[in-house]
């Protein structure tokens, strides 16, 4: 949905939660281990027993100073814990220690690529923070109950700047941070399992003001495609308001996948005033030189700079090279084929093809691929030494992304070795000839395409095997004998 | 068996030659309970068989010669907001009245460790906001000298305990003076050690910035010892310092001589009962004849004082008692419509008065476009106020104070009235700003009621601040005096 007559600029700032993988919770010793019984990871600390007092994880610490760096900030020496207050039963409490002054990051930035054009997108901070239970509702709505596995979970909320200007920068934007927060391994970054969220705030503005809009915020979108489909409702519906001269009502609205469009939850009055102020039962954490440091040495390559690689080191074109690095799974494939083969192009494309095709067309996510990049690698050497065809290798690729088998013994236990045997080719060739003598008359005639039949009639009685060049070449000898 | 007629030294000795049984120390303690806890009200809950069966456990150690903490068999109260496994846990409160912990505060285990007895848990002001022991929503405590009359707050159910003979001694939380004045009220040592060296890890939350467990003993040596046993690091507990504890019965010396004493004048004038005033004096006059300098001087931001503290301690308590909302523990309104009713009525029925109000006056401090002029603004002033202090001990080794400027008032008097009952605990809540040491050691009585004496020292300098009241104390008679139950 396009914005009416593109009288107005669009503005964009998201919020987005995620997830740290360390392996206990940032106030006490349980574990984040996901999917187990109800409330099976909870202690008096994460239950909010009387008495009890949040002793900080310093991994999680770690983790938030690394996503901070690797998204640009500057690193909080001093940083604090603030006590956000609200009541809520998955909030055990009744106050999130989170951060409210002093953010362990700020001022940073990442650069997006939408349209083949690449734009520098501002981070206003980086807070780390615990995470809540959930809700579980009872059938009939007479009775909720709460798991606390989650409550205490490490979260880092990741605030951008309102430099996002259409629904497709956001996205990518989204993309981008998964990535990064990928490759430094501090998160899993899962949107379905909410180990990644985000919220958005959304105002317009006409071409050439300058002052923002009045903004709405929206909630509950659980995907990349939900993101930018609930901003470009809201863009839509945010323009007929402002064309028919109404006021937009500064509120937060709720993204409603089923219905396709975003529902108004509650007004800026009714906003709460969560009384932030500095957790008295947590010191001031020092982040000294020497622990930055430390910390920035773990940060991997990242994506940007594994793309620039990729282009300059391997040839890859720029949208292949931004494609792969995407996704740091999809970027250790590719390398470590590179292991087993030397064609860079051929893995590239195999990934680009074959691979994001059958991602797609089973929706599935980068991690859910089953193969590594040796077996991309050893798949791309059978065919270059004329063990199996590339139209064979089709068909193990597929193989291999369905069983996660190594190329061999997929070729080994499906007899797909190609026939490269010129007597056993010669033989079928003689009897495709026998069988068409009309298309055997019209190539004689001239008609060049006709080879291509007689080819492909062989290649169906070897179900694929008979290497191409070699049927090719007994064909012409064959036919041009006569 | 009379508790105040021994010293620990002579009680292990006893014990050791097996004259005595730790059997014996509980039941004796289980009946000066029974025989005068219906007139003072300082239990909530006792433990009775817990306590009898920890006693034989004990007494099968003294027989078979094995190892002996340093308060070993000694019969204990414990402050209802000080968790215990197991053990009711009320805070004082309806909203806890059948709250049962699951563990047990960093302070039980280490008294455990000692073999100290728990006998059960003392009555207070609920969840510890009170200078009078009237807000529990139980029943009032009564004072042991004058059951007319309050025997102070919060922790008014361990003073009165130990004041009463029921127990050797007691522990209590002090926020703002909620050891040092029952202390004082009840003729009694109160100590409120410095915040950060003793774990607060299960104490239930009133003002955490503030909050510090303490002992409440029949003198000065007990309280030495009770701190031995509970100061220290915790892991437990991310403000507990990470310093050495020195052995402090190596500061009952009973030498001060060149002891430098600072006397506020702040803390001697108008709204000080001159009867409490001539008492101090008394008291600065035999630390001079022990060889002290005393010298008067001025601390100019204690009238900032009360209204600093009741802004931070009711913001931090507005926060804290969040918690205490119906849904997992303690009382619920279970005939709510909603989530909000549920809130509402549990949250208006489980708490009393004294505490809505703070949590009011808190949560108001806090709000959006009050928190600069009151929260961000009392911060400032605290910080204030502890830079006065640190500057004043660069000239003084100790300041001395009345601990309150009145003895004990009539049960009745000022629960009616916040505002005069805040004014009680004027003497008491700057060292609770400055997170600085301070004892109140009794002085003498007016009117057959005790008064006590406050020394107040620098912070993790508990050796100087016993030092100096164990010396008066064993200069003085005031502690050998008890009331007649």
């Amino acid at each position: 949905m396009p914005v009416t007559g593109s009288k107005y600029e669009t503005v964009i700032g998201l919020e987005v939660h995620v997830e740290l993988l360390t392996r206990s919770k940032i106030f006490c010793g349980c574990s984040t281990e996901f999917g187990a019984p109800p409330n099976a990871n909870t202690c008096p600390i994460c239950l909010g027993h009387p008495g009890t007092l949040p002793v900080l994880n310093k991994r999680a610490v770690e983790f938030a100073v690394k996503a901070a760096m690797a998204l640009n900030c500057t690193i909080a020496e001093e940083t604090q814990f603030a006590r956000k207050n609200y009541f809520y039963p998955d909030l055990a409490k009744a106050y999130q220690i989170s951060q409210s002054d002093r953010p362990i990051g700020e001022n940073g930035w990442i650069d997006i690529e939408v349209n083949g054009q690449t734009k520098r997108i501002g981070i206003m901070r980086l807070h780390l923070e615990e995470d809540a239970g959930k809700l579980v509702h009872g059938e009939g709505g007479f009775h909720s109950l709460v798991d606390f596995n989650r409550a205490g979970t490490p979260l880092i909320e990741i605030v951008s700047e309102p430099d996002i200007r259409s629904p497709e920068e956001a996205e990518a934007y989204l993309k981008k941070l998964r990535a990064i927060m990928s490759y430094c391994e501090v998160s899993d970054v899962k949107m379905e399992q909410g180990s990644l969220r985000c919220d958005a705030n959304i105002s317009l503005r006409p071409v050439g003001e300058t002052k923002l809009g009045t903004k709405t915020e929206l909630k509950n979108m659980n995907s990349f495609a939900n993101v930018r489909k609930a901003l470009e409702y809201e863009q839509s519906r945010q323009a007929a308001l402002l064309d028919k001269g109404e006021p937009i009502i500064q509120e937060t609205r709720r993204w409603d996948e089923a219905a396709g469009k975003t529902i108004a939850m509650r007004s800026k009055e009714e906003a709460e005033d969560y009384r932030y102020f500095p957790d008295p039962d947590l010191v001031t954490i020092h982040i000294d030189k020497a622990w930055q440091d430390q910390i920035r040495q773990t940060i991997p390559e990242l994506p940007d700079e594994r793309k620039a690689r990729y282009t300059s080191e391997y040839g890859l074109s720029e949208y292949d090279a931004e494609v792969i690095t995407s996704s740091k799974k999809l970027a250790d494939l590719f390398e470590d084929s590179l292991k087993y083969t030397s064609d860079a192009k051929a893995a590239a494309n195999w990934i680009m093809g074959e691979l994001l095709g059958y991602l797609n067309a089973n929706q599935l996510e980068p991690d859910d691929i089953k193969i590594s990049g040796k077996h991309l690698g050893e798949m791309i050497r059978l065919i270059d030494d004329g063990t199996i065809s590339s139209k064979i290798a089709k068909q193990v690729f597929r193989d291999m992304m369905e069983s996660g088998k190594d190329p061999d013994t997929i070729v080994k236990e499906k007899g797909l070795v190609q026939i490269s045997d010129e007597s056993a080719i010669l033989e079928v060739v003689d009897k495709v000839i026998a069988n068409n003598p009309q298309v055997v008359a019209d190539y004689k005639g001239g008609k060049e395409k006709a080879l291509g039949f007689l080819v492909g009639q062989v290649m169906k009685e070897t179900k694929g095997k008979a290497n191409p060049g070699i049927v090719n070449k007994l064909f012409k000898q064959r036919l041009n004998e006569e | 068996m009379n508790f105040f007629e021994w010293r620990l030294e002579d009680l292990h000795k006893e014990l050791s030659e097996r004259k005595l049984s730790v059997t014996e120390l509980v039941k004796a303690s289980l009946a000066r309970i029974a025989n005068t806890d219906e007139q003072i009200g300082a239990f909530l809950t006792l433990a009775e068989d817990e306590a009898l069966k920890h006693a034989q456990t004990l007494d099968e150690r003294l027989m078979n010669g094995g190892k002996r903490g340093l308060l070993f068999g000694l019969p204990i109260g414990l402050k209802d907001n000080i968790v215990t496994e197991g053990l009711l846990t009320t805070c004082a409160s309806r909203m806890l009245e059948n709250f049962v912990p699951v563990y047990d505060a960093t302070v039980v285990q280490k008294l455990k460790q000692q073999d100290a007895v728990t006998i059960g848990k003392t009555n207070m002001d609920e969840f510890a906001m009170g200078s009078s022991s009237e807000t529990s929503a139980f029943r009032p405590v009564r004072n042991p000298w004058n059951r007319d009359y309050v025997p102070g707050g919060s922790s008014g159910g361990s003073a009165a305990s130990v004041a009463a003979g029921q127990v050797y001694f007691a522990l209590g939380s002090d926020t703002g003076g909620s050891i040092r004045q029952p202390a004082s009220y009840c003729g009694i040592v109160g100590l409120k050690p410095t915040y950060g060296l003793v774990s607060r890890h299960g104490l239930v939350a009133y003002a955490s910035s503030f909050d510090q467990i303490g002992p409440l003993t029949k003198n000065v040596e007990d309280a030495a010892y009770v701190l031995q046993a509970i100061a220290g690091h915790d892991p437990m507990d991310s403000t507990s310092a990470r310093i050495d504890i020195p052995d402090y019965s190596k500061a009952l010396t009973g030498e001060v001589r060149g002891l430098k004493i600072g006397v506020p004048e702040q803390y001697m004038g108008e709204g000080v009962d001159s009867r409490v005033r001539e008492k101090i004096q008394e008291a600065l006059k035999v630390f001079e004849q022990l060889g002290a300098h005393v010298e008067e001087m001025s601390l100019a931001h204690t009238e900032y004082a009360v209204a600093t503290y009741y802004l931070l301690s009711c913001s931090e308590a507005s926060s804290n008692l969040a918690r205490f909302d119906g849904v997992r523990y303690g009382v619920r309104a279970d005939d709510a419509d909603n989530l909000i009713d549920l809130y509402l009525e549990s949250r208006s029925r489980g708490f009393g008065d004294e505490v809505k109000r703070r949590i009011m006056l808190g949560t108001y401090s806090l709000s959006s476009g009050y928190y600069d002029a009151y929260y961000a603004k009392a911060q400032k002033v605290r910080t204030l106020i502890r830079r006065e202090f640190e500057e004043a001990f660069s000239r003084y080794d100790v300041l001395v104070t009345p601990t309150t400027p009145t003895p004990a008032f009539p049960i009745g008097s000022k629960i009616n009235d916040p505002l005069t009952m805040y004014m009680n605990d004027i003497c008491t809540i700057p060292a609770n700003l400055a997170g600085i040491p301070a004892i109140s050691v009794p002085c003498g009585l007016v009117d057959g009621l005790p008064v006590g004496l406050q020394i107040i020292g620098k912070a993790f300098d508990e050796m100087t601040v016993l030092r100096a009241a164990h010396a008066f104390e064993q200069n003085t008679d005031h502690h050998k005096l008890h009331p007649e139950l």
